[in-house]
């Protein structure tokens, strides 16, 4: 069973892809890039679709998501943390 | 599964092309003429009016885009003939004049100087000849590349990334070498995808054009923003589904034109291509504005991977629509005609649901009705370029 989807093996984000996943959760990824699987404990509970971050992305830092810039975070970002409009921003707008 | 051998079951028209669907159109030409044009389709039985809340005033391209939409819908391969309805007369004619050159049966009426009820009698008896003749029109077979097969994603969400927009690349992958004519849009809706898109066109020309095209369309978003477009562009529904940048979801929607096609050329809005292989339209990213475009510029399928769930239709285009996302596909399965949610499991693979949109592509076009045609999704928006005079 996966959790977890990553597109690419650059990418900093994967999306979870089951409902109803719990703070504390150990969770499967499965990245499509290479066919690979890892390992990440969601620290928050996360609605299907949300992304969480696969390693810790620091305030400014660029976010890699289909191995390209999809923004910035806004505020640090805790690998396992839910990535999303309270903590990215995009670039452009 | 899908060779240069595939046929399907269609309507082949007085200038070639070929449609899926064999419609009598009831087409006012502006808002004053609604009430007229829905009550010629509520007399006649199979005739289908589409009303709309434009054409007064108009002035410039503007106007020349509103012609345009409304003579492209006209003149779709999916419609056998056409009754115009105009508060002017002569403007009904320009209409007019623009669809016969299809050589399809077409008929135009003004108001001015008869009133709504002499029009409508008068439109009627000619609605009820269209509706007649129509109905012994004869699916033929036809050869998979009469086909024009559009595309256009909404409400997405991440899952529309991962699964229901790459299985729009899929099957147009397997699409464009068997000389299919095809279409992608969403200008605005590719920001942050920009060079990956201008990589794949075919040519420097291309690219160029594409290039003036992306960057004419990011001044106007400049030019009217008020803030980062949060809630419009991504809107609510991409947000609460997790896409959280406009970037992100730019790179979800490009997964739609596949690995391989290459884009061969842009059109203006509305404007119909003129060989076969991959287009880009110059387009709003809104649902029913772009598919009433495709439909206007002679697309005659359309695929709409949705992720939240959108639950467009086209009175023109049907449009097939396909979710990788499992609660929608739960939620709201009577929108949904095809579900690769498994695709998020690996329980199925893209190739294998690339193959099934075909599938569902050709049930469609030899006459299945879609989800959206079935539940009376008609929505028939036209684009506006800016403020009336």
């Amino acid at each position: 069973m996966i959790q977890v989807l990553v597109h690419d093996k650059k990418d900093t984000v994967g999306v979870i892809v089951i409902e109803g996943v719990k703070a504390g959760q150990e969770l499967t990824g499965w990245v499509m890039e290479d066919d690979s699987t890892i390992k990440v404990k969601a620290l928050n509970d996360i609605p299907i679709g949300h992304k969480l971050a696969l390693k810790d992305i620091g305030n400014g830092e660029t976010v890699i998501k289909y191995g390209f810039d999809i923004g910035k975070a806004v505020a640090p970002i805790k690998k396992g943390e839910h990535a999303h409009v309270h903590n990215m921003k995009t670039k452009r707008w | 599964m899908i060779s240069g051998k595939t046929t399907f079951q269609g309507y082949r028209r007085e200038n070639g092309r070929v449609g899926i669907r064999n419609h009598v159109l009831i087409l006012p030409v502006d808002d004053l003429s609604n009430a007229a044009a829905e009550a010629v389709a509520h007399n006649i039985k199979g005739a289908m009016a589409i009303p709309h809340p434009y054409g007064r005033l108009q002035f410039g391209a503007d106007l020349d885009l509103h012609f345009r939409t409304l003579i492209g819908a006209g003149s779709n391969p999916n419609v056998a003939a056409v009754v115009v309805i105009c508060i002017e007369e002569q403007w009904a004619k320009r209409v007019v004049d623009g669809i016969a050159k299809t050589g399809k049966p077409v008929t135009g009426f003004g108001i001015e100087l008869h009133g709504d009820h002499d029009t409508i009698l008068r439109a009627s008896k000619v609605a009820k000849e269209y509706v007649q003749w129509a109905s012994e029109l004869q699916r033929v077979e036809c050869p998979i590349s009469d086909l024009w097969v559009s595309c256009k994603c909404g409400e997405s969400d991440t899952t529309s990334g991962c699964g229901s927009n790459p299985t729009v690349g899929n099957a147009f992958d397997k699409l464009e070498p068997l000389g299919v004519t095809l279409c992608f849009g969403e200008t605005t809706e590719i920001t942050g995808g920009e060079n990956i898109v201008a990589d794949r066109c075919a040519t420097p020309q291309v690219r160029e054009a594409w290039m003036r095209v992306f960057n004419r369309y990011q001044e106007v978003i400049d030019r009217h923003k008020t803030s980062d477009l949060m809630d419009s562009q991504p809107t609510k529904g991409n947000i609460a589904g997790g896409l959280t940048t406009i970037e992100e979801k730019a790179l979800g929607n490009i997964q739609k034109i596949g690995k391989k096609c290459k884009v061969i050329g842009v059109l203006d809005k509305a404007e119909s291509p003129t060989g076969p292989g991959l287009w880009f339209m110059d387009s709003s990213s809104a649902a029913a504005e772009m598919v009433t475009l495709l439909a206007a510029a002679g697309y005659a399928v359309h695929f709409f991977p949705t992720g939240q769930g959108n639950v467009i239709g086209n009175p023109i285009l049907p449009v097939i629509k396909l979710t990788a996302n499992p609660r929608t596909a739960r939620t709201m399965s009577e929108h949904i005609d095809l579900d690769v949610s498994g695709l998020l499991q690996r329980q199925k693979n893209m190739d294998q649901c690339g193959d099934e949109l075909l599938q569902a592509m050709l049930r469609t076009c030899n006459g299945r009705l879609t989800c959206a045609e079935a539940l009376g999704h008609r929505e028939f928006v036209l684009t506006r370029l800016y403020e009336s005079a």
